[in-house]
């Protein structure tokens, strides 16, 4: 996708002026926040099983390459191939191999964010070879020709209308008089339509929610089924996955996914979480013939060993995005990037580098609700804070906030002259507040004044008046 | 040097702070030969008939219905009235579970068994769960010969039979079950753990069932 | 006034970290906490030489200048039994972050997690350590609360501010819906984002006044500027106090933003 992070002020203020997605992400609000406040409330265990979950991150990150070694190697016993990418475009070389030894003209894709941060789908097609995403919300945007706006609902920023026009303007073989007012409707369309999908492709491609080394199984989480469809009806499944979704156990599996639905969607537990583990066996009656995973690094090895490591406990939940005030004035779209919210302000600088994505760690109030719903109990805060470090110490912060900031500084670190210079500050915006206590514009400050007035000071400093009161 | 090693020698560049390689890869062996069962939910965590209505409710709560059946030998009236009452055709897809082999289809003449694989055209199919989890109401059904993973996913109604003892607490459990079929740290080409029909809320957030997966799950509790 | 330093001569010493914006818009709160304070039997000083905790310096990246700030607050202040602040996310600031701060820096890690113990939020102290249960204010009027963002997930305060609040006379809380979420504030953000901070804290403003409360409270000056800022802009009637003000029964200030309900004292 085109990277357009570094025109987010813009893109911020097209959507907060976009009646139409502004409604939509009212269901972001409204919906997310109560289904994984009502799921948290039902399991006394959860604030108990965050901590279990993130000491099960962080042992294996701490162990990470004897985990993808142990994991690799149990793949091959059950009969499938484990291809290693440094980058996203030795990645997409390999998955176009593979399809292509498998003679491949249309793929299966199963919802993954994985393939979206190294653009699959475009490289696919400029190759031959057409991606057909199969997750309703995902295929909906494709056929938009958009990218997701949130990590596990795609499409959130639509609209039922909005879809309709779609179906409307692409299954032109079905009539024009048909009635899909109702959401139900675009439903039953969606499944006839990729139904037959399904059985034309060669290959069905998916991402892993963990990938188990005990077993070598990739796991997906889905509630539609497609992700299951698409890694049984094609010929050849690949896995696409980053080297940090590997856990040790079956056991340590389990315990992340109490909190996975939960965090996500409020369920207790997705409709569909299937492990699987090489191709068919001999006596299978189905399920592919070929199994692949194409282990990621992409920018994770980097991240290790660095402030930004604790990003690789994150499971993908979406549940920091749903929680965020930023992006439910905004939407997933503006932070121009794969990863929106919270987990994408850290990830993507260290995915595309802080020059192009030094906006998305300053956009945020360090309000911390992200942090205090992460199941992995990931700061976020704190690492967008390391990113704003990063940027002030290659002078990337904008000149006059450095300058502002400098002035600010050099004064309170000199309590007798901020004093003065606070005492005669604050009586001339006394008096320019007036009677009405209250200054509406303000030279310098328009990014305040521009929406709010800035209450006028009292006109006295606390701190001398209590200690002339006190004669001291 | 290829991608792998240069990835793997990233990653150890960066875990030297780990203490020594060997201390390393016994911890990493040991984790892996007696995996250690973490936090257990409470929920689980009760009598047998407490956990099957667990079970049941959790799983209905999802969408699915459900019936209870004295013994497996009831299986295939109730499979041909559940086909009856909903005006679906005579046609049940089944594997070669031998559990349901045994159900006794005889006494249900007029309904018509496939054997195999899903094609995509069956309306209804019926599968033998492996076991079930209360905590979550999931049941946990194995891929292969017996029960064809495509029976789970393609057609429009699907009816999974669960003996009554083996509704578990927890997913622990169904993990100890799946070692004692398979063998330690061994598996099925997939282990489906499913807690309900397909559903999407892709749209405007509004919950729908029948996704790309089946519309309708019947779960038939024997036992 | 007549109060002086010899009251509570056995109290515990506390060092009342005025903040910023305290200091320099809303002596009031100041006054507020002093008295609030003193109630609780607590003997209370206010260092001259304090300025800023650091926070904007930190929140923009700029280490170095945080942690000049943080040595010079930790100088002034460590000598206190307790460091009290009327600020969930000053206090924060002095008592999460600082130790963060001084990673790697042996000594200063330790002074500043010595010092971190002693530091509280002030609604939190009075409730929590000095176990205060009521005050004795009196306000004829409705209000609701807003939970500061860093007060509420950094320092764990929610029930306090409201167990004090059902202690004060006449006083009928009204929760508006999501208390709990950022009022679109976030310091330096509100300037940088303006467009973004202004659709935040117009969600805010409907939730205040869907409550039906005259008046507005919340913990944190930052916050209530922002919050006042724009009901005055927006012309709302509803007015805004910081919460110690109402608890010390110190409303004879007018508020940061509308008019005093009838009745306060």
């Amino acid at each position: 996708m085109q990277i357009t992070t570094p025109a987010f002020r813009e893109n911020s203020v097209r959507a907060l002026n976009d009646p139409q997605l502004q409604k939509a992400l009212g269901n972001v609000e409204k919906g997310f926040v109560a289904k994984r406040a009502a799921a948290k409330a039902a399991l006394p265990e959860f604030e108990a099983l965050r901590d279990q979950a993130r000491a099960i991150k962080t042992h294996t990150l701490a162990h990470l390459d004897l985990y993808l070694e142990a994991y690799e190697a149990k793949v091959k016993t059950a009969g499938g191939h484990v291809h290693w990418a440094e980058s996203a475009e030795e990645a997409r070389r390999i998955i176009l191999d593979i399809c292509r030894k498998a003679k491949a003209r249309t793929v299966t894709k199963g919802k993954s964010m994985i393939t979206e941060e190294i653009n699959l789908n475009d490289y696919l097609a400029e190759n031959g070879i057409e991606p057909v995403e199969t997750d309703l919300g995902e295929y909906i945007i494709q056929l938009r020709q958009e990218h997701p706006s949130h990590i596990i609902a795609p499409a959130i920023h639509l609209n039922k209308e909005q879809v309709e026009e779609d179906f409307r303007r692409v299954h032109t073989h079905l009539p024009e008089t048909r009635d899909l007012s109702e959401p139900v409707a675009l439903l039953s369309e969606a499944r006839a339509v990729l139904r037959e999908r399904y059985f034309a492709a060669d290959v069905g491609i998916t991402g892993a929610n963990f990938l188990i080394a005990e077993t070598g199984s990739s796991v997906i989480v889905t509630n539609e089924g497609n992700g299951d469809l698409t890694q049984t009806l094609g010929k050849v499944h690949v896995v696409v996955a980053s080297i940090e979704k590997v856990v040790p156990t079956l056991e340590d599996c389990a315990g992340i996914l109490r909190l996975l639905a939960r965090s996500a969607t409020g369920q207790d537990m997705s409709v569909y979480t299937t492990f699987s583990t090489g191709p068919r066996r001999a006596e299978d009656p189905d399920g592919p013939g070929e199994y692949h995973v194409v282990l990621i690094d992409n920018g994770r090895t980097a991240m290790l060993g660095s402030e930004f490591e604790e990003m690789l406990r994150c499971i993908r939940c979406g549940a920091c995005m749903n929680h965020c005030p930023v992006y439910h004035a905004v939407g997933g779209h503006a932070y121009g990037s794969v990863y929106p919210g919270p987990m994408g302000a850290v990830l993507t600088p260290s995915l595309n580098g802080i020059r192009i994505a030094g906006h998305l760690p300053n956009a945020s109030t360090f309000c911390g609700r992200c942090e205090s719903v992460c199941p992995m109990k990931i700061p976020l805060p704190k690492m967008m804070r390391h990113w704003r470090e990063r940027e002030f110490e290659k002078h990337l912060a904008p000149a006059a906030s450095r300058y502002g900031l400098g002035i600010w500084a050099f004064f309170a670190r000199r309590p007798t002259l901020y004093r003065l210079a606070s005492r005669l500050g604050i009586r001339l915006l006394a008096l320019l507040g007036g009677e009405k206590r209250r200054l509406s514009r303000l030279p310098l400050a328009g990014g305040w004044t521009d929406h709010r007035d800035l209450p006028a000071p009292e006109g006295e400093s606390f701190v001398a008046a209590f200690n002339r009161s006190r004669g001291a | 040097m290829d991608s792998r090693s240069a990835i793997l020698s990233k990653i150890r560049a960066t875990r030297k702070m780990e203490g020594d390689d060997a201390a390393r890869r016994a911890t990493v062996a040991e984790r892996l030969a007696r995996p250690v069962s973490g936090i257990i939910p409470a929920r689980g965590q009760i009598g047998p008939e407490e956990r099957i209505a667990l079970f049941l409710d959790m799983i209905g709560k999802a969408g699915a219905t459900h019936e209870r059946l004295p013994q497996i030998a009831d299986v295939p009236s109730a499979a041909a009235r559940y086909l009856r009452e909903r005006n679906l055709p005579a046609h049940l897809r089944k594997g070669a579970d031998p559990r349901l082999a045994a159900a006794g289809w005889e006494t249900e003449p007029a309904l018509a068994l496939l054997a195999g694989a899903s094609d995509g055209q069956d309306l209804a199919a019926i599968s033998h769960a492996e076991c079930a989890i209360a905590e979550t109401g999931t049941l946990m059904l194995l891929s292969g010969p017996d029960n064809p993973v495509t029976l789970t996913f393609l057609p429009e109604h699907h009816l999974v039979v669960i003996p009554a003892d083996a509704v578990h607490g927890d997913m622990e459990r169904a993990l100890a079950r799946l070692r004692a079929i398979h063998g330690k740290g061994e598996m099925p080409r997939t282990v489906n753990f499913v807690s309900g029909p397909s559903r999407s809320a892709d749209i405007e957030q509004t919950i729908l069932l029948g996704a790309h997966g089946p519309r309708a799950l019947h779960v038939l509790v024997v036992g | 006034m007549t109060m002086n330093e010899s009251r509570n001569p056995e109290g515990p010493r506390i060092g009342l970290f005025a903040t910023c914006l305290v200091d320099l818009f809303r002596p009031s709160v100041g006054f507020s906490a002093v008295k609030l304070l003193e109630e609780a039997g607590c003997r209370v000083e206010v260092p001259m030489a304090q300025t800023c905790c650091g926070q904007p310096a930190y929140n923009s990246g700029d280490r170095a200048d945080a942690r000049d700030l943080a040595r010079q607050v930790i100088t002034v202040f460590e000598g206190f039994d307790y460091v009290v602040a009327p600020s969930g996310s000053c206090a924060a600031m002095l008592k999460v972050h600082y130790p963060e701060l001084f990673e790697g820096d042996a000594v200063w890690k330790k002074r500043a997690e010595a010092f971190a113990e002693k530091v509280f939020e002030l609604v939190s102290f009075l409730v929590d350590i000095r176990k205060l249960e009521r005050v004795s204010a009196r306000l004829d009027g409705s209000v609701t609360y807003h939970d500061s963002c860093s007060g509420l997930r950094e320092l764990g305060i929610a029930a306090q501010p409201r167990a004090l609040l059902g202690s004060v006379e006449g006083l009928a809380l009204k929760e508006m819906k999501d208390s709990d979420v950022c009022c679109g504030f976030g310091g330096t953000f509100c300037v940088k984002y303006s467009d973004i901070s202004n659709a935040i804290v117009s969600k805010k403003m409907a939730n205040i006044d869907a409550s039906g409360a005259d008046l507005l409270l919340a913990g944190d000056m930052g916050c209530l500027m922002n919050m006042a800022g724009k009901l005055k802009r927006e012309g709302s009637s509803v007015a805004v106090r910081h919460v110690a003000e109402v608890l010390a029964g110190m409303t004879e200030q007018p508020p940061i933003a509308g008019t005093t309900p009838k009745g306060g004292r």
